[in-house]
């Protein structure tokens, strides 16, 4: 039995089986929503003013970036369109789930969430906060969903580090502040401090969004590799909400008709080859 | 064989219930890792007790159960269960008059057998070996065996479970 899941033919025995033990979840949730609520509808007129303000002020900085950003994305697929790549930005949909708050197993590192297949979910699917990437979906039931964060120790994302391009991959350590990245030579150009992104290879994360910050290089001339550890820029610890992206090329069938999602289809294939020249 | 009628299959299922709530309840990060495992120690009372009622299918089923709650390979939890049910079932004849002392010993040697198993699987698929602290759970919930066979005794007289 242990062995026919290695194969995934239990996937819905298990997801039928989720739906069973949906109703205690959600009770076990419940105190953790109600106060929740309770504090939102109690809160003084005079904290949610201050809330709002806070929180206009913190749109109207986001919105100069984004100008910016949008200025410099147009640019660099003018520069692509140069150079004959096609590299496809697009905006991907997205779903915000929250968080049940359920304990799992201590030794893994693991959520519930509570969106499932009903919104199509699907396994693999990746997990982001407002700061970066969280996880990954392996378990998708009906109502809920499992994830695996990054940290977990079975877990490793392929990244890239931001300032060199240098591409490498970051294995989680079971503790929830630290990542490994065991396999950069010694002598590759790697600073504490550097941004390491997804690098979208293994295209089962999107690439480009931050994954961790690097808090310690250890260069031993002695070893062939380098220790590296950084931290994960996602409050994988604390975030209550988090956001689930598709790739673009999957809802395009839904949207357009059958020919147009045939170039899509290609663009993204594309992707992943203009991905890897640099 | 009882000649009675079979009475309270809902006040087993309810413990069984509670015992799965206790497991995912939220606890603070320094006693999550002592939560003993309330799953088994339900199941073994009910072995102990009416072992013609809960035996190793429940086992097997609180099991898989318990594995789509804590994410872990389906089957994994159910195999250990069942095993220390069929323990349970076979030596409770034994394990009842032992004073409460002797019990709460022997239960804790099922709970490490649980856990024992639950790691040996989790090697082989490759998990890394947690630290010594895995094995409190068992501790715990040795120590508070005499709790649970006390509240779940009361229970079982009061609803006249059979």
């Amino acid at each position: 039995m242990t062995v026919d899941h290695r194969q995934h033919h239990l996937d819905d025995v298990r997801a039928a089986l989720s739906v069973l033990v949906y109703p205690l979840q959600l009770l076990v949730d419940l105190p953790g929503t109600t106060s929740e609520w309770f504090r939102e509808s109690l809160s003084t007129r005079r904290g949610l003013q201050e809330e709002n303000a806070s929180l206009r002020t913190q749109q109207l900085v986001l919105n100069t970036q984004l100008q910016k950003l949008e200025s410099l994305e147009a640019e660099n697929m003018r520069l692509r369109a140069l150079l004959d790549s096609s590299f496809q930005v697009g905006k991907r949909p997205m779903l915000i789930a929250e968080l049940l708050s359920v304990d799992m197993d201590p030794y893994r590192h693991q959520i519930e969430i509570n969106k499932g297949s009903l919104d199509h979910l699907y396994n693999g699917q990746p997990l982001l906060d407002s700061q970066g990437i969280m996880g990954q979906l392996i378990h998708v039931g009906p109502f809920t969903a499992t994830a695996m964060l990054i940290t977990d120790p079975s877990h490793a994302i392929p990244v890239q580090i931001n300032r060199t391009g240098l591409r490498t991959i970051a294995l989680g350590t079971g503790s929830i502040d630290r990542l490994d990245l065991p396999h950069i030579p010694t002598n590759a150009d790697v600073r504490v401090g550097d941004l390491l992104v997804s690098s979208g290879l293994g295209g089962r994360f999107p690439p480009g969004y931050p994954v961790a910050e690097v808090t310690s290089v250890e260069q031993d001339p002695g070893n062939t590799f380098s220790t590296v550890e950084a931290r994960p820029r996602a409050n994988l610890d604390r975030s209550r909400e988090v956001l689930l992206v598709w790739p673009p090329k999957l809802l395009e069938p839904a949207a357009g008709p059958a020919s147009a999602a045939a170039t899509p289809d290609k663009a993204t294939e594309g992707d992943t080859s203009g991905d890897k020249a640099p | 064989m009882t000649l009675t009628r079979h009475h309270g299959g809902l006040i087993i299922l309810l413990s069984f219930a509670a015992a799965m709530l206790l497991t995912i309840i939220p606890l603070p990060d320094s006693l999550r890792t002592l939560r003993p495992d309330w799953m088994a120690l339900t199941l073994i009372f009910w072995c102990l007790v009416l072992p013609y009622r809960v035996s190793v299918g429940s086992g097997f089923l609180a099991g898989l159960l318990l594995d789509v709650l804590s994410g872990t390979l389906l089957g994994e939890h159910a195999l250990s269960l069942s095993i220390i049910a069929y323990l349970c079932v076979r030596l409770h004849q034994r394990i009842r008059v032992y004073p409460m002392w002797q019990q709460a010993l022997t239960v804790m040697v099922f709970l490490v057998l649980h856990q024992l198993l639950t790691l040996w699987i989790d090697s082989v698929i490759g998990r890394p070996m947690p630290s010594l602290g895995y094995w409190l759970p068992s501790l715990v919930g040795a120590a508070l065996w005499p709790f649970v066979f006390q509240l779940l005794t009361s229970l079982r007289i009061n609803f006249s479970v059979q």
